[in-house]
């Protein structure tokens, strides 16, 4: 019993990790209808301009700050210079181009910073917390309440301000949004860097428990991938609970179903993507009207 | 103008020498081996600087940065060494290719220290095939060691994995023979080979072994199979797992409030992880935990600080690779490889053939490498083709490694694998 | 012969030609690497009528190379089957497993199914490792070397390169009639106008999924002549970075016309030696940026660079290949097929 509820509990905190890169994701595909493949290369190098800073002795947080300002300014930067010359591109164009800025981003994190695992600071004490023979830690605690901070942030951000409003418009309704004045370029500028700054604090969150190194977000992004399509790929909350949900599925299915078992865990997520694509593309939050291509 | 002179005198010695040598010897000599000419000796290899294994390629760099430094201080028997190192991206068919241009385009006398053991597996049989020496591969599977018989022109360097994981064994049944065993481990040949190890050392006492979970290295955290350990019972843990898996599975225990007796593999203890692993999870739970040691830590700058060994590998990363990472323990993985190479080269002397340099390589024993734990002999004859075996078991205390007991000749183990 | 105009006759024959005697000319190395190109564009060929033909975007294609690969391998390794029989065998096994896949792929759109068969490709050195009474399991399975027949006067490598060749040039007949019959215009009339082509009775299931089950045919066998040269099969060897470098192949050659299956094939092949060149300590920043900025100057990959450059030297009424690059989902330019194929009119 006790290792049952150990599971779901580091499953609900390793889920946390898949909830907080897919929000980046639905981000990008809410405000131009992709899927940014480098969007875990740009979390990860995010982190690194995070340890970085902290390593020039910049107190912790003021680091953490800094990063995020940094991360918004690279988004933006990158849908300025990369994305928008192949905008009105088709969509492979698009996949190509972002699988191209997946692979420069980790090759230049490896040439910067090298491929040694490092331990960047915790935003949180790793301080282990015994409930009644299950344990976890205060990290785990903060990764879930991070997100879901940031879930709220997100949803009252689109909901209750101009610029929210305006960027959802520019999405949806691209021509309608320019001619009543809204900057459409801008907005999806805006989407970029935003996404990037929920990545990088996704990025800075996990680190200390994923550790740093280039390749760190590789094996997360495609969890988060299912995260974002299991919850609905439109819908931040839906990739929330999607993460979550995935986190102790993955877990129970690995440690009690014997055919999968620790091998073929990834292979069940992945089964989980084709699975809901198929039945149910618009996933458990997203409005099946709605489609896309 | 000079040089190119000086170049066409050495030829036209070379060539008198040789007519000479025929003439007086009346033995036919061997047309000389690719790869070596008067003043040059060419070696290749590939190692992965991109993709997932990319941490790796550093080997490769600490290399060329000792063969720069031998070829300053005039090379070996009078020849530089020329290094081609390609970026296999840790693929075997990008190897395989890289190797075939290597040898029929570059012109190589050997390859060396090719990385990984898919890839080396990959490549062997052409090499083999050629009759180019396949030097010192950077694997520590067993077959390197073992399968001389079909693959003569075929040699490892560091310990086998299998032996390695003996000692764990042989330590558990010394110092905690009520003991019951958790094993983490990677999911593939190397986790395999530890596995293997572990029982063979435990012999009749397999049964000591409680419950062994697996991860892949595309799991993004191991803590689920923590926690199934931890519901085990197991109150002993064998990490065999690469860095940052490792990594992983300490700060997980920690964090679980579990708190096993702790064996971690070698390719995993390198002195900047078990700090990274002391940040993330408090350093007080790693006191006691027990590894193996066969070369130098160059994070660990308290026991070396005196070293001339470790002297040299610093003026060396200092001079050629200044913006190395010097802790990295690949690049003195690099450097003392590379010690070992071109101590075989100057053995061969000034006629080299392929042939020699193999014959050399098999029939060795090098009792000065610097970088090697001291005391350390890297050893082979024609019949034992594992040239490091010797090894010292190590408890961390505080903020370091504290080898106990004494070097550990593994031989007789790996001898009875084959 | 299949209906191509002159000046195309004339490339096909040049090209033809320059690879029968290729092997004669340049190092012998290098005929090893063109065994590799070979097998490239082969599986580009299959992205190329997948994606450029039948708007759906494969990020799985490795996938198929696996499956091809590890039958002739294990047929090869268990029952010593002959690398020849073994081809046609992991041809038809790819064929089946792509009719499956194009099914469930009919349900998703763009990048829906870019996203499903990503999966698939990061999921398959899980199930080859798995698997490992039948595949080796993570050791993989050595191969042996390539016997040249008896009677034939070639060295083995240079056998291999006409073999796979050969092979090559099949593949390339076969899918140009199959693009130019009825097979091809139903495709094309899906693709540009979807309403107007099920209403004329094209059945957009049947063939759709055809189209599928035919490029992973072509992967398949591309599989096979990836395994065989390398002597050795891993999970290592088809890790979902092979998928990734297909369809990169496919968009620098060009995904709309068959020419660009070959100069992708090339590229492949030879652009990450390139990015070596260029910066040892990180080729994959060289290999990303160039692929960047392809994109933005030259979206239509090599081959349309090269038409658009033709024309501007020499203007021509020809049709262009690819006049106007247009979401791959709705439309895109027929004429393209071939590069110098001419379109018939449907």
């Amino acid at each position: 019993m006790h290792e049952l509820t150990q599971q779901i509990v580091s499953g609900l905190a390793t889920g946390s990790i898949y909830a907080s890169v897919a929000l980046a994701l639905v981000l990008i595909y809410r405000a131009m209808g992709i899927i940014n493949f480098a969007q875990g290369e740009m979390a990860m190098f995010s982190t690194y301009i995070a340890w970085q800073l902290v390593q020039f002795g910049v107190p912790v947080w003021l680091a953490f700050g800094a990063t995020l300002i940094i991360a918004f300014a690279g988004g933006v930067a990158i849908e300025r210079i990369v994305i928008r010359p192949v905008e009105r591109a088709n969509q492979l164009t698009l996949v190509i181009v972002s699988l191209g800025l997946f692979i420069a981003l980790n090759g230049l994190a490896g040439w910067i910073w090298g491929y040694i695992v490092k331990s960047p600071p915790p935003p949180f004490p790793p301080t282990a917390i015994t409930v009644g023979g299950v344990a976890f830690s205060a990290q785990d605690v903060g990764i879930i309440a991070v997100s879901l901070v940031t879930l709220g942030l997100i949803s009252l951000f689109f909901q209750k301000t101009k610029l929210g409003l305006a960027m959802r418009a520019a999405a949806l309704y691209p021509e309608q949004s320019r001619v009543l004045g809204i900057r459409v370029g801008w907005m999806l500028a805006l989407g970029w860097g935003l996404a990037a700054v929920v990545g990088a604090t996704a990025g800075i969150m996990i680190a200390p428990v994923v550790f740093l190194d280039p390749n760190m977000m590789q094996s997360i992004i495609v969890y988060a991938f299912a995260a974002a399509v299991l919850g609905g790929i439109e819908s931040p909350i839906g990739a929330v609970v999607g993460g979550l949900i995935l986190g102790v599925a993955i877990n129970l299915l690995g440690t009690y179903v014997e055919a999968i078992g620790n091998e073929l865990r990834l292979a069940a997520a992945l089964a989980i993507i084709v699975l809901v694509l198929v039945v149910r593309p618009s996933g458990l939050f997203g409005k099946p009207s709605v489609q896309r291509v | 103008m000079i040089p190119s002179l000086r170049k066409a005198a050495a030829g036209v010695c070379a060539v008198a020498f040789s007519l000479t040598v025929t003439a007086s010897a009346t033995i036919p000599v061997e047309a000389a081996d690719p790869g070596v000419s008067a003043n040059e000796i060419i070696l290749g290899g590939t190692h992965p600087f991109s993709g997932p294994a990319s941490a790796y390629g550093n080997i490769g760099k600490g290399i060329g940065a000792y063969f720069d430094y031998v070829n300053d201080h005039g090379g070996v028997n009078g020849r530089k060494i020329k290094w081609i190192d390609k970026d296999d991206g840790y693929s075997p068919p990008q190897a395989v290719q890289l190797v075939h241009q290597l040898v029929e385009q570059e012109k190589v006398f050997a390859i060396f220290d090719t990385l990984g053991t898919a890839v080396n597996t990959a490549i062997r049989p052409y090499l083999n095939q050629q009759g180019v020496p396949q030097l010192y591969v950077a694997t520590g599977a067993t077959t390197w060691g073992k399968d001389y018989k079909q693959y003569p022109w075929t040699i490892g360097w560091q310990p086998d994995y299998q032996s390695e994981a003996i000692l764990y064994a042989q330590d558990v049944l010394r110092e905690h023979p009520k003991a019951k065993i958790g094993v983490i481990y990677q999911n593939d040949d190397y986790g395999e080979d530890m596995n293997n190890g572990l029982k063979r050392g435990l012999g009749s006492h397999q049964n000591m072994i409680v419950k062994m979970a697996s991860y892949e290295t595309s799991d993004p955290n191991v803590s689920s199979q923590i926690a199934t350990l931890k519901a085990s019972g197991a109150d002993t843990l064998m990490i065999f797992a690469t860095p940052k898996f490792a990594i992983q599975s300490m700060v997980a225990t920690a964090q679980q409030g579990w708190h096993p007796t702790i064996y971690l593999n070698n390719v995993s203890n390198a002195i900047p992880y078990m700090r990274a692993a002391a940040k993330a999870g408090g350093a007080q739970f790693l006191n006691g935990i027990v590894t193996t040691i066969y070369l130098k830590d160059p994070a660990n700058h308290a026991r070396y600080a005196n070293d001339p060994g470790m002297k040299l590998y610093e003026e060396i990363m200092s001079k050629y690779i200044p913006s190395g990472d010097k802790e990295d323990g690949n690049y003195l993985y690099g450097v003392s490889i590379a010690y070992t190479m071109v101590d075989v080269l100057k053995r061969a002397g000034k006629d080299l053939t392929r042939k020699k340099v193999m014959d050399i390589a098999a029939n060795l024993v090098e009792k000065d490498n610097p970088l090697v734990y001291p005391g350390v002999v890297i050893r082979t004859s024609p019949n034992n083709r594992f040239p490091i075996t010797q090894m010292i078991s190590a408890k961390w205390l505080g903020s370091d490694w504290s080898p106990s007991g004494i070097l550990v000749d593994t031989r007789p183990m790996t001898m009875a694998a084959k | 012969m299949i209906g191509l105009s002159r000046g195309a006759m004339i490339r096909v024959c040049v090209v033809a030609a320059l690879i029968a005697v290729l092997p004669w000319i340049v190092p012998s190395f290098v005929v090893f690497d063109l065994i590799f190109v070979a097998a490239y564009a082969i599986a580009i060929l299959g992205l190329v009528i997948l994606t450029g033909m039948n708007g759906q975007i494969s990020l799985g294609h490795g996938a198929f190379m696996a499956l091809g690969g590890y039958v002739v391998a294990v047929l090869a390794h268990a029952a010593g089957w002959p690398y020849w029989a073994g081809v046609p065998i992991a041809a038809l096994a790819c064929g089946a497993f792509g009719l499956l896949i194009g099914l469930v792929a009919l349900r998703l759109a763009g990048v829906y199914l870019a996203l499903a068969t990503f999966s698939l490709a990061v999921a398959t050195p899980s199930f080859l490792k798995h698997y490992k009474s039948i595949t080796g399991g993570f050791g993989g399975m050595s191969l042996q070397p390539v016997t040249v027949p008896a009677g034939i006067p070639l060295d083995p490598q240079r056998w291999l390169y006409y073999a796979a060749w050969a092979v090559a040039g099949l593949a390339f007949l076969v899918s140009a009639l199959i693009v130019r019959g009825k097979f091809g215009r139903a495709l094309r009339a899906l693709r540009d106008n979807p309403v107007a082509a099920v209403s004329f009775g094209v059945n957009p299931y049947v063939y759709k999924t055809l189209a599928f089950g035919w490029s992973a045919v072509l992967a398949g066998v591309a599989g096979a002549f990836y395994a065989i040269p390398t002597a050795f099969v891993s999970p290592d060897t088809f890790s979902f970075a092979l998928s990734i470098t297909l369809l990169i192949g496919a968009v620098l050659g060009g995904i709309w016309t068959f020419w660009g299956a070959l100069l992708g094939g090339v590229v492949v092949e030879f652009l990450p030696l390139v990015a070596q060149q260029v910066n040892a300590g990180a080729p994959s920043v060289v290999y990303g940026v160039a692929l960047i900025l392809v994109m933005m100057f030259v979206p239509d990959g090599i081959a349309g660079g090269l038409v658009q450059l033709a024309r501007r030297i020499a203007p021509r009424p020809a049709p262009p290949p690819s006049a106007e690059p247009s979401p791959i989902a709705t439309s895109a330019p027929l004429g393209a097929i071939g590069g110098g194929i001419s379109d018939p009119k449907p």
